[in-house]
């Protein structure tokens, strides 16, 4: 079932609040996207544990009403200066 | 909701247990049957890694109960010596970082 990039992009903001969302529809077709998150509130976390912040932001559509998400995430650049 | 503890989560944990490297997948390392699993098999293949697939497709069981077992909500999984890893996107990203082959080479 398609869903909006715009209704994507709202919910993560809804429970990442300082998110920087950017969403690509990859087949144009409103199932297949890509998105790429990035939030301090990510710092500290692992990947995993970031990727599900994100998939629960959702709310249990990752996998079912939206078939396929690419996820990338990532801490601001001021934040990751622990390399 | 399965309870992770039941019988798909006790076969579960005896899968990943007994492999070091483990991708649960929709089809097979020949013929995937989606466009991230295939991107997982991909990067394994790559890396030259010795792993064992389960076709989550023949298994409507363990389909479920991965997603439980791992808190995970898409398939394909990763599992290294007993350890979530990750989707395909997180597989890429160590693959392009190279922690992935640290991680399977170790001993793999």
């Amino acid at each position: 079932m398609p869903m909006a990039a715009s209704e994507i992009e709202r919910l993560i903001l809804a429970a990442i609040p300082d998110a920087e969302v950017t969403i690509r529809d990859l087949a144009g077709d409103g199932d297949h996207y890509a998105a790429r998150v990035v939030s301090r509130s990510f710092a500290g976390m692992s990947r995993i544990r970031q990727h599900q912040a994100v998939y629960s932001a959702l709310g249990g559509r990752v996998g079912g009403e939206l078939h396929a998400l690419q996820l990338e995430t990532a801490v601001p650049e001021t934040e990751t200066n622990s390399e | 909701m399965n309870d992770p503890q039941g019988d798909a989560g006790s076969r579960i944990g005896d899968i990943v247990k007994s492999n070091d490297v483990v991708l649960f997948m929709k089809g097979t390392a020949l013929f995937p049957q989606c466009g991230f699993s295939s991107r997982a098999v991909a990067i394994l293949d790559h890396l030259g890694a010795k792993y064992e697939t389960v076709d989550v497709l023949q298994d409507p069981e363990i389909r479920q109960g991965i997603k439980s077992y791992s808190d995970w909500p898409t398939i394909p999984q990763l599992y290294v010596k007993g350890e979530f890893v990750g989707g395909s996107d997180i597989m890429m990203e160590m693959f392009e970082s190279g922690e992935l082959q640290q991680l399977i080479g170790a001993d793999a």
